[in-house]
């Protein structure tokens, strides 16, 4: 039988350290993407506090913690990331394992709204972002998952196959903002 | 221009992409070739002024949106969740 190696979509790509900010890959685990049927939001929700300790989240935000942690990405639709999803779950929810359909970057450091503000149109403001918030919305001309871990750090999903696109668009980005930094 | 979608928030019309006009949202209940299906395909006012039209949140929440807007002004005057409006109107 054939043995394949496991390889990350950044393999030798990061971790990037430019100017104090730091790029880096984010193991998250496993991926499910949890779509409660209609009628049943309430009843997914409550079995999934059950399963692992996170409710389904509202627009915009998350629940749980890392290890084990819900993100609102779109209508009806939300990923757990870090924890298994029980099967019994699908009684009440589409669940559909994404786990390697994703890279997640790790975003790190201060002013790190700088160099995401060149990248997506989302309002990033602290007083407006805030820790456990997250939205939908673009890197750059990629579909994006953003979710703001800690006052200085992002997590952003990204499609797999995008993966080195989005590094490059990164590190153009960081480099930009050191740039300027250096001039003033 | 921006569309403040009634899930995300105001958001960048970047990530909204525009279908047409609401009519869309309400096919003919025939099968069969009538009046009213040469209307829904066809047949569209172009109003200098208020006019309601879908727009699909694709780089969001992937929801259809209806936005009533000004084509005269850009103003956004109301925007909400197509499926909202459908069971509105239902």
């Amino acid at each position: 039988m054939v043995k394949l190696l496991a390889k990350s979509p950044v393999e030798g790509l990061v971790p990037l350290e430019i100017n104090g900010l730091t790029l880096t890959e984010s193991g998250l685990g496993p991926v499910t993407s949890v779509a409660p049927y209609a009628g049943q939001e309430a009843a997914a929700s409550g079995a999934l506090k059950a399963l692992i300790g996170a409710e389904m989240p509202s627009p915009n935000r998350s629940t749980g913690r890392e290890g084990a942690r819900v993100i609102w990405t779109g209508a009806g639709q939300a990923m757990v990331v870090g924890a298994d999803v029980d099967a019994s779950l699908a009684q009440h929810a589409a669940l559909t394992d994404q786990s390697d359909a994703w890279v997640t970057f790790r975003l790190q450091g201060q002013g790190v709204e700088d160099v995401l503000a060149r990248l997506t149109p989302l309002d990033l403001n602290p007083g407006v972002f805030k820790t456990g918030h997250a939205a939908r919305s673009q890197l750059g001309h990629m579909n994006a998952v953003f979710l703001k871990v800690a006052a200085d750090a992002f997590e952003i999903m990204i499609f797999r196959s995008m993966a080195r696109t989005a590094v490059h668009e990164f590190e153009i980005a960081m480099k930009a903002v050191a740039a300027r930094a250096a001039l003033s | 221009m921006r569309i403040k979608c009634p899930l995300c928030g105001d958001r960048d019309s970047r990530e909204f992409t525009p279908m047409g006009h609401e009519t869309y949202m309400n096919r003919p209940d025939d099968e069969g070739w009538s009046p009213a299906w040469d209307n829904y395909l066809h047949l569209r006012d172009n109003p200098a002024g208020v006019t309601r039209e879908l727009w699909y949140h694709g780089a969001g929440c992937t929801s259809w949106l209806r936005v009533e807007r000004d084509t005269v002004t850009h103003d956004i005057l109301r925007v909400e969740l197509a499926s909202d409006a459908k069971r509105g109107n239902a």
